[in-house]
């Protein structure tokens, strides 16, 4: 057995926060700085492992498997497949972009800042590598704990509420999930989420395995979060301080999705199958229902907290139709499913890449106006042209134009989605005509065209280049993906494909 | 069994009632000022010596000492626990009682006397040493209560132990003698056998589960037998109040279960009934009123009485027979081990708190996190362990007792302590929203170095629990197969 490559991305980040419980608190600079060092080690192993993955092979790789409570059959156990390296590497990315963000912008307990963001890495890694069922939960809930602190300590005015909301909606989801993990358990004696998946337990039981369904589903359904589930993502993203937001969009919402790809699609897809309909119409809903409330909103923050509601309503949309593909038995099926499950995969990582990015675009523009009122700006294109052009590029990333990286997600869940679920997907449609509305009318419309108020604004000043810097390696992704983005979707490829082959 | 054997049997529980002793001398002959760290050290070490004979000499007899004392592991456990426990609880009065009562001394010999009673009440296996040992515990338990006496409120504290305690006691030994009185023995293993041979007077074995369990629920303060311990944890003096919410806390299981088990199995179905339902509204209860209190220590008596219908749940749904670690009596004993040094560990806070702003209240805790890093960060990992969050010893413990409840199918127990922890988040961590988001006093905060030792070993076995649960899951599991199998 090699380098514990995984292990080492997962706690190097904790053994980081640890040190810097030791360093005096008032030597910020250097609690800034060294966390970004320490977060630099994971960006690198992690660029390493999307090399260094098999892709020829596929499958699980880099596993490593470590009895941990005996007496009750745990283990430690982590591997990555084709969907979880990019998410760790996403992890890294937006991580360390975060880190040096906010080396700029946060002033106020910084010792404790560093503390909980770097906890909080390794919560994140650990939920894409685990692949036993204890070891997930560990991790989905120990990620829980520094956000919340997040959002309380460093938040915006309204923080002490987003942030126990927050928190009791996601402990809400998944306490109901670890019946359902114990549930298993006693069914197939492990809590090995990769047997689960082969021996599909309850298969015997259809109303036991809609119950264990339910249970995973509302659980990572909160954390997506999909419609209905979704109320309390806007307060928790608008009071985020800016680098909690980005990691909140960009890769805590992933963890749902994930959760859906790794643990209730393959362990759960007869129940799946038939509840498909329904998750279906949820992520259509979520698609239309978050981008007209994306219109209504005149809160920056707030309009690019909806916008991942809808965007995040195709990666369930996908997941959804690939579930309903099991109704079919022709081989056709079987291909749109794994292209539905390529353009959700490649949602969740351009959706962190731009919305990440659009957060962090709120948080500059706020850091100097003090407000992010939609209605109060106008006319910032002339007096902020680099910032202009970078919200550009980003908003219609966002919107999923083509050439940029936004379009390959939603155009491959529509190609892949047609095919299985035609009407649910027509109506899916509007949401893009939406998108498109809300961010050239309200964002480009509203912050950069039209009159320019020179006494309130005059004072404004564009990008630094700490804040250029932030973006590059954000817009570089956005662009270079929406060109080629083969590296990213076959890599995907490989698990996708293995994972409708098994249902 | 020769006397010599007797003697090294009892040696802890021996040594304990030389050392209160001892204290209590000590405390009258020696008249200087600094006397009361010599006094806390010689009650530590006494107990760190019971501690030690109880691991050196604690042999597993096969047949109960003397006939009325079993010396089985599942006794073991509970002793060591206790010790523990009280370990830690005279490191954390430390300084406590300054300012408060010239008569300190004393105060470390009754909580000596307390220890012992749990020591002799949790071998107990025949009814009459049952109810005496019992009775020692809960008068040495209202002494400590009303040790403030020129405060009113740790008299009230005490007189409202004392009349719930003489009530429940009462009522305890009215149920022992029903079983008596139907059986024609103080044997708890022949009351058993009776019960399960005879017809006659089977109906009575119904009114005598209620009779004793308001004995047992009152020490653990189950609900409807919890009423005094709000108003009792706010008045006692505050290690009084972490030693109650833990030490009588698990000898009450310890009897409940044993007695229940040796007893009672052929009415294993009705007391399960009679348990769930009290397991569910515990819980509940304890959670909705929780929310509402102002006063930590009043919120963590409710805190506590939820956290006894948790620990109920492993009783209600044990299974023995089968090859799972599942078996629900473990989890309770495991949930008890995690709870001992998360509650002990978040009332040495309390206790840091109040020495250095004289109040219980929460919304004092605000900006703690400024005053004492330590302090508010040790406090999260308590909370945090109090909801049951992974990486935590509480996890630990309620995965075993949730575990159980799913294993036997009682899915409906499962759901409501599910909801009940989420409910619970609610109250811990309004605590923590006032330690980190609320502004507040920002001079700094001193805490002794007993104290802080107690919060870092609290805290580090917090963490141990939680992140290497296996040792504790070993012990737990072992010391309750012999009682286990006796059921089936």
């Amino acid at each position: 057995m090699g380098f514990p490559i995984l292990s080492a991305i997962t706690f190097i980040p904790a053994l980081g926060a640890l040190i810097i419980l030791f360093f005096p608190k008032e030597k910020v600079n250097l609690i800034r700085w060294f966390a970004i060092a320490v977060s630099l080690i994971p960006l690198a192993l992690s660029i390493y492992l999307w090399i260094a993955y098999n892709q020829t092979e596929g499958g699980i790789q880099f596993v490593e498997r470590h009895i941990w409570i005996p007496a009750i059959n745990v283990w430690y156990h982590v591997g990555v497949d084709g969907i979880s390296v990019p998410m760790v590497f996403l992890t890294s990315l937006l991580s360390t972009l975060g880190y040096f963000y906010s080396a700029y912008t946060i002033h106020e307990r910084v010792k404790e800042y560093y503390f909980l963001f770097l906890l909080l890495q390794t919560g994140m890694y650990g939920v894409f590598v685990a692949l036993d069922f204890v070891l997930f939960y560990v991790f989905w809930e120990i990620g829980l704990v520094p956000m919340y602190l997040l959002i309380g300590v460093w938040g915006g005015k309204n923080r002490e509420y987003a942030a126990i909301k927050f928190f009791l909606y996601t402990l809400a989801g998944s306490v109901f999930m670890l019946l359902a993990i114990l549930g298993i358990y006693f069914t197939t004696g492990s809590f090995d989420i990769l047997k689960a998946a082969e021996v599909h337990p309850f298969a015997d039981n259809f109303t036991l395995a809609s119950l264990a369904f339910w249970a995973f589903f509302v659980a990572f359904a909160i954390k997506v979060p999909s419609f209905p589930f979704h109320t309390w993502l806007p307060d928790a993203h608008t009071e985020a301080p800016t680098a909690g937001s980005v990691i909140l969009a960009g890769i805590l919402l992933k963890l749902g999705c994930y959760g859906l790809l790794r643990i209730v699609l393959p362990i759960f897809p007869e129940p799946f199958r038939f509840y498909a309909p329904i998750v279906a119409i949820l992520g259509l809903i979520s698609i239309v229902y978050g981008a007209f409330v994306c219109m209504a909103q005149w809160d920056l923050k707030r309009l690019i907290a909806y916008s991942s509601v809808a965007h995040m309503g195709y990666v369930v949309l996908g997941i959804a139709a690939a579930a309903a593909s099991l109704n079919f038995n022709h081989p056709s099926f079987k291909e749109s499913a794994a292209i539905a499950l390529n353009g959700a995969t490649m949602q969740m990582f351009n959706h962190g890449i731009i919305t990440g990015g659009l957060f962090f675009l709120v948080g500059m523009i706020y850091e100097r106006a003090h407000t992010r009122d939609l209605k109060v700006f106008g006319g910032l294109g002339a007096k902020l042209p680099y910032y202009y052009a970078v919200v550009m590029i980003t908003g219609l990333a966002s919107l999923g134009l083509p050439g940029l990286a936004g379009f390959w997600g939603e155009f491959l869940v529509f190609r892949g989605a047609f095919h299985i679920i035609p009407y649910i997907v027509a109506f899916g449609i509007i949401g893009v005509v939406a998108t498109a509305g809300y961010i050239l009318w309200k964002v480009v419309q509203f912050m950069f065209l039209g009159p320019f108020n020179e006494e309130k604004w005059g004072h404004l000043t564009d990008m630094e280049a700490f804040e250029k810097l932030t973006m590059w390696p954000l817009l570089l992704f956005m662009v270079g993906l929406g060109f080629y983005p083969a590296p990213l979707l076959n890599i995907i490829n490989t698990a996708t494909t293995a994972l409708m082959g098994k249902l | 069994m020769s006397a010599v054997d007797i003697f090294t049997a009892f040696a802890p529980e021996l040594i304990l009632l030389l050392g209160s002793l001892f204290l209590i001398v000590l405390d009258m002959a020696w008249r200087k000022a600094e006397k009361e760290a010599a006094v806390l050290s010689a009650a530590l070490a006494f107990v760190a010596l019971s501690f030690i004979l109880l691991l050196v000499f604690g042999r597993i007899s096969p047949s109960p000492i003397l006939g009325v004392l079993a010396s089985d592991r599942f006794a073991l456990f509970f002793k060591g626990l206790a010790l523990v426990g009280t370990g830690l609880v005279l490191l954390s009065s430390y300084r406590y009682l300054e300012g408060h009562t010239p008569y300190r001394g004393e105060f470390y010999a009754f909580l000596l006397l307390v220890t012992l009673a749990i020591l002799l009440v949790v071998g107990a296996v025949n009814l009459l040493m049952l109810y005496l040992v019992f009775e020692f515990l809960s008068l040495t338990s209202y002494i400590l209560v009303g040790y403030l006496r020129e405060e009113g409120k740790s008299s009230e504290a005490a007189i409202k132990y004392f009349l719930y305690g003489v009530t429940a006691s009462a009522l305890m030994l009215y149920g022992m003698s029903l079983l008596y009185g139907v059986t024609g023995t103080l044997d708890l293993a022949k009351i058993g056998q009776a019960l399960s041979k005879s017809e006659v007077g089977g109906w009575l074995a119904f009114p005598a589960i209620v009779l004793l369990l308001a004995g047992f629920g009152f020490k653990i303060a189950l609900v409807p037998f919890h009423q005094w311990s709000p108003d009792t944890y706010e008045g006692a003096p505050t290690p009084v109040t972490a030693f109650l919410s833990v030490g009588p806390k698990a000898a009450g299981f310890a009897v409940l279960v044993r007695v229940f088990i040796t007893a009672l199995p052929s009415f294993r179905p009705e007391w399960a009934a009679v348990l769930a339902g009290i397991s569910m509204v515990t819980m509940t209860l304890g959670n909705l009123v929780a929310l509402r209190q102002e006063n930590i220590k009043r919120m963590l008596a409710y805190s506590s009485i939820a956290h006894a219908g948790y620990i109920l749940m492993g009783v209600v749904c044990m299974v023995s027979g089968v090859n799972s670690y599942f078996t629900g009596l473990n989890g309770v004993l495991i949930y008890l081990m995690a709870y001992l040094f998360t509650n002990l560990g978040a009332f040495a806070v309390v206790i840091a708190v109040e020495r250095a702003t004289g109040s219980n209240r929460i919304a004092d805790y605000a900006g703690l996190i400024k005053r004492e890093p330590l302090l508010a960060g040790a406090m999260i990992v308590f909370l945090l362990s109090l909801i049951g969050i992974p990486g935590t010893g509480g996890f630990v413990g309620k995965f075993f007792v949730f575990g159980a409840a799913i294993q036997v199918q009682f899915y409906v127990l499962a759901l409501v302590g599910i909801i009940n922890s989420v409910i619970s988040a609610f109250y811990y961590l309004n605590v923590v929203r006032h330690m980190f988001f609320l502004p507040g006093d920002e001079s700094p905060i001193s805490v002794n170095p007993a104290l802080r030792w107690v919060v870092i070993a609290s805290l580090i076995l917090v963490f141990f629990i939680g992140l290497y649960p296996h040792p504790f899951i070993s012990v737990g599991t072992e010391a309750v197969q012999i009682l286990g199998s006796a059921i089936f």
